[in-house]
């Protein structure tokens, strides 16, 4: 986990109103991780919050199919996981359960010369404003070679980037993740999204 | 009347385009357009296309303007951030120019300066809401404008593009952000157009089906393997194979206006592309009963 902050009240009503397996990651602990913040939460929404557990270095995806191995019956119980940790923590859980929605708990905010433990194909801009929760898991700006936050641009063939033919369009991949669990109305009724760059720039300018 | 208003009164409108030069030398392209302006209802101005440098988009279409021509100013977000985007909008304003054209643009890797920064601080969504904004007298941020705009805006669509619901669920959020037409990327499949025109009828915003002009059974196979959306059929890259060079010309405003005549009773309109065939516009429009 890198610098986070827990995502608002929006976050304790998706937990009140879903069943939900809670996956916290203090992981890189010597950074900072917002521990009360997410207690606090979890108290709230009680009612709902099927199981919790604490599994760190959720980055790491051997480590992360080993816990949900060992979670797997809950996983059957619960409507949806919310992951407390970095963006690649999320990307990685929802990768091994695309058939769960996975919702992030934090923004990951940016920090000079720091990317994490461990090396993985999923990536983390530390942008400050996860939108992992309206994408299926799959970050829009790390998986589209434009950042995209709206949907794809028409560029893509045969499902692969006008980039980098190599490489799979992100928008694909969301779109055929959120229509997997049923969601992909979600798209539609999305507010126009626009980054909101001070907040790197703030960030870099504290260190 | 114009262009608005055209497509408001229902008449079938015809778009073409220009491509500005690199360098200066925009004179020939704008007489070519005053050669044709009795028949076309407005010329696209594409903005750097294919991510190349050129002459911009938003002093050429101001030329036409100058000239008696209805332009419509394309504008992408490659290249420019959210002030720049919104000051070039208001600048068009003033500039005489209402037909605006909002696209997310290609990568900066594909054109002729691949180390550019690629910029898409906005995207053809953002960019759709920000203009209908400066619209009701506001920027992005809420200050109040100083004298308004008045855009008729606009955006494009790939009915080729696969999965095709996820291009109509684009189109959608373009149209709840402020589109009010559409201009799409070649047609070359009718059943496959007309497929889509279905529903893409029920949003009821006018869409202009896209025609680009065949050079060569090359082009059509380059097109099928690299361009997203465009299906050029075996019957047309045939054609354009079994014809004599001085031939293909005429084989390819035959196979324009094929698909021009079929388009009619689809769409609103149609928007040809020429990509440098500028000088067959005239033949494709009277073959086409124009």
């Amino acid at each position: 986990m890198l610098i986070t902050r827990c995502k608002d009240r929006e976050l304790i009503d998706i937990l009140k109103k879903k069943r939900c397996l809670v996956l916290k990651c203090f992981g890189c602990r010597e950074v900072y991780f917002p521990e009360e913040e997410i207690d606090h939460i979890l108290k709230e929404a009680v009612v709902s919050v099927a199981n919790k557990g604490r599994f760190d270095y959720l980055c790491r995806e051997e480590f992360t199919e080993r816990y949900l191995k060992y979670l797997e019956r809950v996983l059957k119980e619960v409507d949806s996981v919310v992951v407390f940790s970095c963006g690649v923590g999320v990307q990685v859980v929802s990768k091994l359960i695309p058939e769960i929605p996975v919702i992030p708990g934090c923004d990951t905010y940016y920090i000079n010369g720091f990317q994490g433990i461990t090396a993985q194909d999923v990536d983390c801009q530390q942008c400050g404003e996860c939108w992992l929760n309206i994408t299926g898991g799959i970050c829009p700006i790390t998986s589209c070679s434009k950042g995209l936050l709206n949907g794809p641009c028409g560029g893509a063939k045969n499902g692969k980037c006008e980039v980098n033919p190599e490489m799979d369009c992100g928008w694909g991949l969301i779109y055929k993740r959120l229509k997997a669990l049923g969601e992909a109305e979600m798209l539609k009724k999305s507010a126009v999204n626009i980054r909101d760059y001070r907040i790197i720039i703030e960030g870099r300018k504290k260190e | 009347m114009n262009l608005e208003e055209k497509l408001k009164n229902g008449k079938f409108v015809i778009t073409s385009e220009i491509g500005p030069p690199k360098g200066t030398n925009i004179m020939p392209h704008i007489e070519e357009a005053e050669h044709i302006k009795d028949k076309v209802d407005a010329f696209n101005v594409t903005d750097l296309q294919s991510s190349v440098m050129r002459l911009g988009s938003l002093a050429t279409s101001h030329l036409l303007v100058e000239k008696g021509m209805e332009p419509v100013f394309q504008i992408t977000c490659r290249d420019r951030n959210r002030l720049a985007l919104q000051s070039d909008l208001l600048s068009a304003s003033v500039l005489g120019i209402r037909n605006i054209l909002i696209l997310t643009g290609d990568h900066t890797v594909l054109g002729d300066h691949p180390q550019a920064k690629p910029v898409f601080d906005l995207d053809s969504i953002s960019l759709l809401k920000v203009a209908s904004d400066l619209m009701e007298g506001k920027d992005m941020v809420g200050n109040d404008l100083d004298g308004i705009p008045a855009f008729f805006l606009g955006a494009v669509v790939s009915p080729g593009y696969e999965p095709q619901e996820l291009q109509l669920l684009k189109m959608e959020r373009k149209i709840e952000a402020g589109a009010r037409f559409f201009q799409t990327q070649a047609v070359y499949d009718l059943d496959a157009f007309e497929k889509f025109m279905k529903q893409a009828s029920n949003f009821g915003v006018p869409v202009l089906g896209g025609i680009v002009l065949l050079k060569s059974a090359a082009m059509a196979k380059f097109m099928n393997e690299n361009v997203a959306g465009v299906n050029v059929p075996e019957r047309y890259i045939n054609m354009m194979a079994s014809a004599d060079k001085k031939d293909r010309p005429k084989v390819s405003v035959q196979i324009a206006s094929e698909l021009i005549k079929g388009m009619k009773g689809l769409c609103s309109g149609i928007h040809i592309m020429p990509l440098g065939w500028e000088r067959y516009v005239p033949d494709v429009l009277e073959a086409s009963g124009f």
